[in-house]
């Protein structure tokens, strides 16, 4: 079997399902690696070929990515003829690709186009009256990728990347021309090229960051709203919306289900969600809310928790504090237009620590407006720059990107204990790592530009 | 023209320069009849530009020439006058050795060599015509009407194809060293259908060395430690003669600049393209303007001759400007000139019309090596020459040809390339060409391929012999390095680290990991006691392969992800224009190289990603089909 591939198989833009499928070597084992069954105990490895398994998928410190519905095909019987994984992911495409994320940080490689398609050929399941057909896919796929990822690279990243590869030739340069023309061209400065290089792996993690910042724009984000019945948080989403989405009363356990909507906080699109508020009860189909509130603040990106100011903190409250990651939380002590005051900063500090607390009123609008800032200060972690909306690069050239800063990462680590023919190894996996973002190949290259910076001759 | 029947070889051989030789003995000792044909036999292993052999990329080459069984390394060991390793601070895949050469010596030793080879017959002639039949070579004829039969034909005939000679305004047909030029050959080869290219190189004037005052030069002495290209040779330190460094000065810029008007360079004279990494001098003047100054190296060309060779001064600027420029130099301001520097313009095959065995595609048995390929230097030749050498052989009787891979040796590398890159100058081997540096080192060239060697039938019992036993103490030792442990309490490894500021151990370790610290050398080991006694090859493979294998390791991982598209062998005779969803690019340049396998149609500039793809799902159609 082939190295493992994998991609996210529905059309992305969809609602609903979005499958990410693997292929190949020990994908299984993998999948067994960042997946929580439903059923304790269930090892998909242990299952038989053409099987789902309900469950998680989890990342490396166990939290929930996304539910799904995992499907294993095992080799030869299925579409490529290679051990095939399907992850459902019940969020649609945003859980979707933080699960393809995740499988890429396990080391398996994003698929090129088309090839799940050239494997199934290759590997006999497909006829060879279908062959042309599978040319088709592969020239029509890869030319509209290569467009796609063209016309992204435009502008500022288009800059940005060039300056890189320039920066990186010529690096490249100074050390093959060291090597190869001893005697016209001496021993590289290393103080200069340490430097060098810290500014490359900076300006890559800004590159990096700056698309993380613009997916976000592209892609938005989830927040759910959490608290114990009664708390306002269907106030709260219906102050955020500015309409009547959701059903307000003054009878704990109003909201029985999810109620999800669309906001826009500064450009970026955030998917609200009002859940039923968190207790324990014996109501049947209370208690299935509960249980639905529970998971989707597992899978919320930020959490506004609600605390009462006239009930002060709770052991409901606790109990719901103790399910939410304390990173991606912020906590608005509501009706704070009452005098009936029982939250006092002690309890908050003693049970929240250095999480962000907002003090306000949803009646009263109070607070709303900080609530808003702190929620855009928390996703762009850091602030926006202004070539941010430019610095749109999809998950291929982000994975290169990342390659080529692992690479003269590597460099600077060793730089000081091994020997510069050890260093161009690293120093030419950057350079190729980055000349897939724009699909070019800069070996060639460097000999030009050895050629043009330096005299060599005999 | 009346021609006779002058005999009947297996092989023949045209041209006796580096590649020819090569080519001539590695035919010969594999069993084969063989004619080399020489212009002249003093031009036998001529080195008509820079007296040396070796420097980064070309001592592997040399290395590797050497374990396969040919004669380059074996030859230059015999007749150096000064040895060296350079690079060496700069870590074991950029290592080393190089030669300068008595190019009087040097022909002489290879001239006895290829005498004394059984199955080798020397001839002096030009051949003026390359015969064949059906498709496939039959035979050659020479100027003087002589016609020889023959199942093979290597042309190495380097820089000798319609030579001409510049020197100023002077221009005329020539050879380099001012020999014959071959000109009926190359009418020869197009008439055969190849297609011919036109490239330009030059050499820098000799001077004579009593005219030299070398107080006003740096000494560049040699390695006072025995060094030695062959894994056959003797170890033992020959006397070592100096080499000198001096520097061009602003006068002799300005010279060159009040000349320019009479340089080739620059009226338009010379058509042919240039090296980049050998320009002329006054090349260097114009493109480096800011610089005031160039290093220039004067070097002996032997131990009876009085010439000495100005490295970093190739010329073709008229002879009376040439002498103004030297005398320009500091030590040189009273110099005698030998011989005047010329540019030489000379027809070349397009490589791209060779398969990787350097047979070419059109006509069957016919081989090309050499600088006639369109390379420089005489390490490319001699590999090329080796390597045609044993593929006409083995053709002759009826053998699987042999391709080195990329990720073998450098000689791959290089005929990879030729195979399939577009040339617009003369090819020249440099270790950023190959992508596999750290395993491609000087060092392990005999292990590489002296296996391969054996079983062709070029490596000696004695080569064979000793191979053995380097490999064999190598496998023992590592070993043994590998399960020898020492804990933090040694007392013998504690006050060693101690004494190189290395830090304390804190577990336990062996002594194959220990020796990757930095700090430490295999030769600690050897003065506690913790090694035997073992020749400095040893020691130096062992160390070599403890300290980098880390990141040999890394490179044996892309040898693998590499080596995946290699062994998808195309067969011969695709026609690209039938295969569709090729782009057009794709089409035209598969047609142009017809790569023998798809991992080379992935090297050919202009296939993209996705053209291999289409190329992979058209193979497994043909193939089920
Ligand atoms: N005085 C005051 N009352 C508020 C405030 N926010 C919400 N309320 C009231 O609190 C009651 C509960 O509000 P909801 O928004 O339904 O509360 P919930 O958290 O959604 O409750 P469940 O859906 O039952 O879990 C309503 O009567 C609201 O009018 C506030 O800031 N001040
Ligand atoms: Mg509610």
């Amino acid at each position: 079997m082939q190295g493992a591939i994998a991609a996210i198989s529905t059309p992305p833009g969809e609602g609903g399902i979005a499958i990410v499928r693997l292929s190949g070597n020990k994908v299984i084992e993998t999948v067994d690696g960042m997946f929580k069954p439903h059923r304790q105990g269930v090892q998909l490895k242990a299952r038989p070929s053409h099987t789902l398994t309900l469950g998680w998928i989890i990342d490396p410190e166990g939290q929930v990515l996304d539910e799904a519905l995992v499907s294993i095909m095992r080799e030869p019987h299925s579409y490529t003829g290679e051990d095939v994984v399907e992850i459902n992911c019940h969020g649609g495409t945003l859980p979707a690709r933080q699960v393809l994320e995740r499988v890429i940080q396990a080391g398996i490689r994003l698929a090129e186009p088309g090839e799940f398609t050239r494997r199934a050929f290759l590997n006999g399941r497909l006829d060879v009256s279908q062959a042309e057909a599978v040319i088709d896919v592969i020239r029509a796929k890869t030319d509209k990728a290569m467009q796609i990822a063209v016309r992204r690279l435009q502008g500022s990243t288009h800059r940005q990347v060039q300056q890189l590869e320039d920066e990186l030739i010529q690096i490249n340069a100074l050390v093959e021309a060291s090597l190869d023309f001893p005697d016209e061209v001496g021993d590289p400065d290393y103080v200069e090229l340490r430097e060098r290089l810290q500014q490359i792996v900076d300006q890559l993690d800004h590159m990096l960051e700056a698309a993380r910042r613009a997916d976000i724009y592209r892609e938005g984000i989830t927040i759910a709203i959490a608290g114990k019945p009664n708390v306002g948080k269907s106030s709260l989403l219906n102050a955020l919306l500015r309409k009547d989405k959701a059903i307000v009363t003054d009878i704990p356990g109003t909201t029985r289900d999810v109620i999800e909507d669309w906001l826009n906080v500064k450009g970026i699109p955030v998917r609200i969600l009002d859940t039923a508020g968190i207790r324990v009860t014996e109501d049947m189909v209370e208690r299935i809310g509960v249980e639905r509130s529970q998971e989707v603040i597992q899978q919320a990106d930020l959490i506004i928790f609600l605390l009462d100011v006239t009930t002060g903190i709770t052991a409901e409250d606790q109990f719901i504090y103790d399910s939410i990651a304390p990173n991606k939380l912020i906590v608005l002590v509501n009706k704070e237009d009452l005098d009936d005051k029982k939250v006092t900063e002690e309890d908050l500090d003693q049970m929240l620590g250095s999480v962000p607390i907002i003090r306000g009123s949803v009646k009263e609008e109070i607070g709303l407006k900080e609530l808003e800032d702190l929620i855009e200060e928390l996703i762009l972690a850091g602030g926006l720059e202004s070539d941010d909306l430019e610095m749109v690069v999809n998950l291929r050239q982000q994975q290169s990107l990342h390659q080529a800063r692992q690479h003269v990462q590597e460099v600077l680590s060793y730089m000081e204990t091994t020997t510069l023919d050890c260093l161009g190894v690293d120093l030419r996996g950057a350079l190729e790592s980055l000349g897939e973002v724009t699909g070019k190949n800069l070996k060639e290259e460097v000999l030009d530009r050895i050629f043009h910076d330096f005299c060599i001759g005999k | 023209m009346i021609t006779y029947a002058a005999g009947s070889y297996q092989v023949v051989v045209i041209g006796a320069g580096h590649a020819g030789c090569e080519a001539a003995l590695a035919s010969a000792r594999m069993g084969c009849s063989t004619l080399l044909v020489t212009l002249s036999m003093e031009n036998i292993a001529l080195m008509p530009c820079n007296p040396s052999i070796g420097g980064p990329a070309k001592a592997q080459l040399v290395r590797e020439i050497d374990a396969l069984g040919g004669e380059l390394g074996v030859n230059i060991d015999k007749a150096n006058i000064q040895v060296r390793t350079i690079n060496t601070g700069k870590g074991p895949a950029v290592q080393a050795l190089r030669a300068q050469a008595d190019k009087y010596e040097y022909h002489k030793e290879m001239l006895r060599t290829l005498l004394d080879q059984p199955n080798l017959d020397i001839l002096m002639a030009e051949v003026t015509r390359i015969e064949t039949k059906a498709g496939r070579v039959t035979g050659i004829v020479t100027k003087t009407g002589a016609h020889f039969d023959c199942q093979a034909i290597i042309v190495t005939s380097g820089t000798y194809l319609k030579g001409r000679i510049i020197i100023g305004d002077i221009i005329f047909d020539g050879g380099p060293g001012n020999q014959f030029p071959a000109t009926m050959l190359s009418q020869s080869l197009q008439d055969l259908g190849l297609s011919l290219g036109r490239f330009k190189t030059g050499t820098p004037p000799r001077i004579s060395k009593k005219s030299v005052d070398f107080t006003k030069m740096v000494e560049q002495p040699g390695d006072e430690r025995p060094l030695r290209f062959s894994y056959i040779s003797p170890v033992f330190i020959r006397p070592q003669l100096s080499c000198w460094l001096t520097h061009s000065t602003p006068q002799t810029h300005q010279i060159v600049m009040d000349n320019l008007d009479r340089a080739p360079m620059f009226t338009g004279v010379i058509q042919g393209l240039g090296p980049r990494y050998c320009p002329s001098f006054e090349d260097k003047v114009v493109r480096f303007a800011h610089k005031d100054s160039h290093q220039l190296f004067v070097e002996p060309e032997g131990r009876a001759t009085d010439e000495m060779y100005v490295q970093g001064l190739n010329t073709s600027l008229p002879e009376d400007v040439q002498i103004q420029v030297l005398r320009s130099i500091p030590g040189l301001e009273k110099v005698r000139m030998i011989r005047t520097g010329y540019a030489i313009e000379y027809d070349y095959v397009l490589p791209s019309q060779l398969k990787s065995t350097l047979e070419t595609r059109g006509i069957a048995g016919l081989f090309t090596a050499g600088q006639i390929n369109g390379t420089s230097g005489y390490e490319e030749a001699a590999a090329q020459g080796i390597i045609a050498g044993i593929n006409a052989a083995r053709q002759v009787l009826d053998q699987e040809p042999l391709v080195l891979k990329r990720s073998q040796a450098y000689i791959g590398v290089l005929i990879d390339d030729l195979t399939t890159k577009e040339m617009d100058e003369p090819y020249r081997l440099l270790t950023s060409r190959a992508e596999y540096r750290l395993l491609l080192r000087q060092d392990n060239a005999d292990l590489r391929l002296t296996e391969i060697g054996r079983q062709i039938g070029l490596v000696s019992e004695e080569r064979w012999r000793i191979f053995q036993e380097k490999t064999q103490l190598l496998e023992k030792e590592t070993q043994r390095m590998r399960e020898y442990a020492v804990t933090p309490s040694d007392k013998v490894i504690g006050p060693l680290l101690v004494a190189k500021g290395s830090s304390p151990l804190k577990d336990r370790i062996s002594l194959w990991e220990l020796l990757r610290r930095p700090e430490l050398e295999i030769e600690d080991y050897l003065k506690v006691g913790l090694l035997d006694e073992y020749d400095l090859d040893i020691l130096e493979q062992l160390e070599i392969q403890a300290k980098y294998e880390g990141y040999i390791n890394k490179q044996h991982e892309q040898v693998k992800r590499f080596e995946k598209m290699e062994s998808k062998l195309i067969p011969a005779a695709i026609n690209y224009e039938n295969i569709p969803g090729l782009s057009n690019e794709a089409k035209h340049k598969l047609n142009q190289f017809q790569p023998s396998s798809v991992g080379q149609a992935s090297r050919i500039a202009g296939v993209s990603p996705a053209d291999v793809n289409i190329l992979l799902i058209y193979l497994e159609k043909e193939r089920r089909k």
